[in-house]
């Protein structure tokens, strides 16, 4: 039996028939890890021994009566940005090399509830800074289609990890394009929530006006379930709402008839792929087969979204990694003689070139002289991306268009261009200035300019703050009449 | 372009040590990242609010009560130098 072929919704039953134990399932996935990772490196950390006990506990309780919450017994993978108690957890940096937390991000509290099974944690461009999985202090991690090629990123060793079948799901966190962006250039379907439907509490720090705590998974309906589990207000985190988590699975309805569906025309950008255009396409046509009302759309402001990451961002991202400072956790330099010394250098020696990069462009931006310019600036400009998507959610259900304008590009091309990530993920980062959900699910494939390899194509579905459940309708409509979902890299 | 003086002040407040080769590096690296936000002054945001949030809370309170928290063994056991369940600078004065 091909496990990785499998549902969640398919493990639950085999786990509940007493078909497979979680343990047979735990072993399954751990043997396809320790085959495939070498070649993918899609892990920093394999938990072997602490999920074959969380397997033996969650036989224990689903051989109880009543005793299956949707995720139990069944293995995932969690982006090491995610806080596990008595894990390594080091945001793949080389300052947080040997961290071992000494608690549980709220997401992880959640799923130990449930009985959900930690195969280990997945690499990622470090702090999440990133959007090819290149910066990892661990080395890049390869994309399952091709292995010449990204698998994209921040969270680039989820993506790849559900991609090539050797976890069934895995939690992913994104800022601006950090899941949409590698559930895109993998293949597969990735949810990013709307801003405070997820707790942020025990995730590793980027930009906390922004940071959104997420999931990939082979298909929108599993996605639904996944944000079933994970969603919620929690105490720890004073930006979560408490607007009450919907039954997402059981209320999906994908009959679109008389939804109305914008096509915003600025996300079909100049210099797109050709054929990433057209499958785009064809996908919105599928949309109208099903009965969607297509409305053409305009938001003009979407070319400064970018623009204004590349502010908003960094400095976030300098106040944020102020806390490493070489005492209390994380890298300490020996070389440092007093205590100015501990911070410059412990922080010189453990961040990478991006995390620098964006730590210096914050401080330049925030300080004294050139705050109202940039900051400032960039936080109106924010407003007016905000108030186009209000304005447009008026008229319109979703928005349908590309996740990403390409297809996976070789590695290598990120590494020494400080706009990468700012223009890979432009056509991701308006929703994310917003704090809107969205999705990305696989729907089609295009041959790169440079290769012969077709690579995966995402569509995107945006969808209105708190707006889960229609971005999951749409979604799931959308994979009911086709198999782009399904069909998975050749070893 | 930046001038190698303000890379070096700003590589100062953010306290990471950068060499010479490093000071010129980053010095293009966050004029190309400030040239790239350029066009943002092109835009009319007169009488617009900044973006805070966008969840549209604010003041969120709660008791002033201790919970437990990890023990601080397993805390310390992550600094880098402690003693006495304290952790160890350098001198400072």
């Amino acid at each position: 039996m091909q496990f990785e072929k499998l549902s969640l919704l398919e493990l639950r039953q085999k786990l509940d028939n007493k078909e497979i134990s979680s343990v047979e399932l735990t072993k399954y996935f751990l043997d396809r890890i320790k085959a495939r990772n070498p070649e993918l490196n899609a892990f920093i950390t394999i938990t072997e021994d602490q999920a074959l006990k969380q397997a033996e506990e969650a036989d224990a309780f689903i051989a109880e009566p009543g005793g299956n919450f949707a995720l139990t017994g069944i293995p995932f993978a969690a982006k090491d940005l995610f806080n596990t108690k008595g894990i390594k957890t080091t945001a793949a940096s080389k300052i947080l090399e040997n961290y071992i937390s000494p608690y549980d991000a709220t997401v992880i509290s959640k799923l130990k509830e449930q009985k959900a099974v930690l195969l280990g944690k997945t690499n990622l461009d470090q702090f999440a800074h990133g959007s090819s999985g290149e910066t990892s202090y661990f080395g890049a991690t390869k994309n399952p289609w091709d292995k010449e090629r990204m698998p994209g990123g921040s969270s680039s060793g989820s993506a790849a990890a559900v991609a090539a079948g050797i976890s069934p799901w895995a939690l992913a966190t994104e800022t601006g394009g950090s899941i949409r962006q590698p559930a895109s250039l993998t293949g597969i379907s990735g949810w990013k929530p709307t801003y405070g439907r997820v707790s942020r509490y025990g995730v590793a720090a980027m930009a906390s006006s922004l940071d959104s705590m997420g999931a990939v998974a082979n298909s929108v309906k599993e996605l639904a379930l996944i944000a079933e589990a994970i969603s919620g207000h929690d105490p720890k985190d004073a930006t979560t709402g408490s607007q009450e988590v919907g039954e997402y699975l059981k209320n999906l309805n994908t009959d679109l008839k008389g939804l109305k569906v914008g096509i915003p025309k600025e996300y079909f950008i100049d210099g797109m792929h050709p054929e990433v255009k057209a499958s785009v396409e064809a996908a919105i046509k599928e949309l109208e087969k099903q009965g969607a009302e297509l409305v053409e759309v305009s938001l003009p402001n979407t070319k400064y979204g970018s623009l204004v990451y590349a502010i908003v961002c960094p400095s976030e991202v300098s106040s944020n990694l102020a806390r490493y400072d070489g005492i209390r956790y994380g890298h300490s330099s020996s070389e440092a003689q007093n205590l100015e010394e501990v911070y410059e250098l412990s922080r010189a020696e453990g961040f990478g070139d991006e995390a620098k990069r964006r730590i210096m462009t914050g401080t330049y931006v925030l300080s004294a002289g050139y705050y109202d310019a940039y900051y400032k600036k960039a936080q109106r400009v924010r407003r007016l991306i905000l108030d186009e998507f209000e304005t447009i959610f008026k008229q319109v259900d979703v928005l349908a268009c590309p996740s990403v304008p390409n297809v996976a590009p070789k590695l290598g091309h990120a590494a020494n261009d400080p706009l990468f990530g700012y223009i890979a993920d432009q056509l991701n980062i308006p929703a994310s200035l917003a704090g809107l959900p969205a999705l990305s699910v696989p729907c089609g494939f295009a041959k790169p300019e440079d290769g012969q390899t077709d690579m995966p194509v995402g569509l995107q579905i945006i969808g209105p703050q708190w707006g889960e459940q229609v971005v999951f309708n749409v979604g799931a409509a959308y994979q009911e009449v086709t198999d782009f979902h399904t069909r998975k890299p050749q070893k | 372009m930046l001038s190698v003086e303000e890379v070096k002040k700003v590589a100062k407040l953010s306290r990471i040590k950068l060499s010479d080769q490093e000071v010129e590096k980053f010095r293009q690296d966050l004029s190309s990242v400030l040239d790239y936000v350029g066009d943002l002054q092109k835009v009319d945001t007169e009488g617009l609010d900044i973006v805070a949030n966008v969840t549209g809370l604010e003041n969120i309170d709660r008791q002033d009560q201790a919970v437990d928290s990890p023990n601080q063994e397993q805390i310390l056991d992550n600094a880098p130098d402690s003693k006495d369940g304290y952790y160890k600078v350098h001198s400072i004065l």
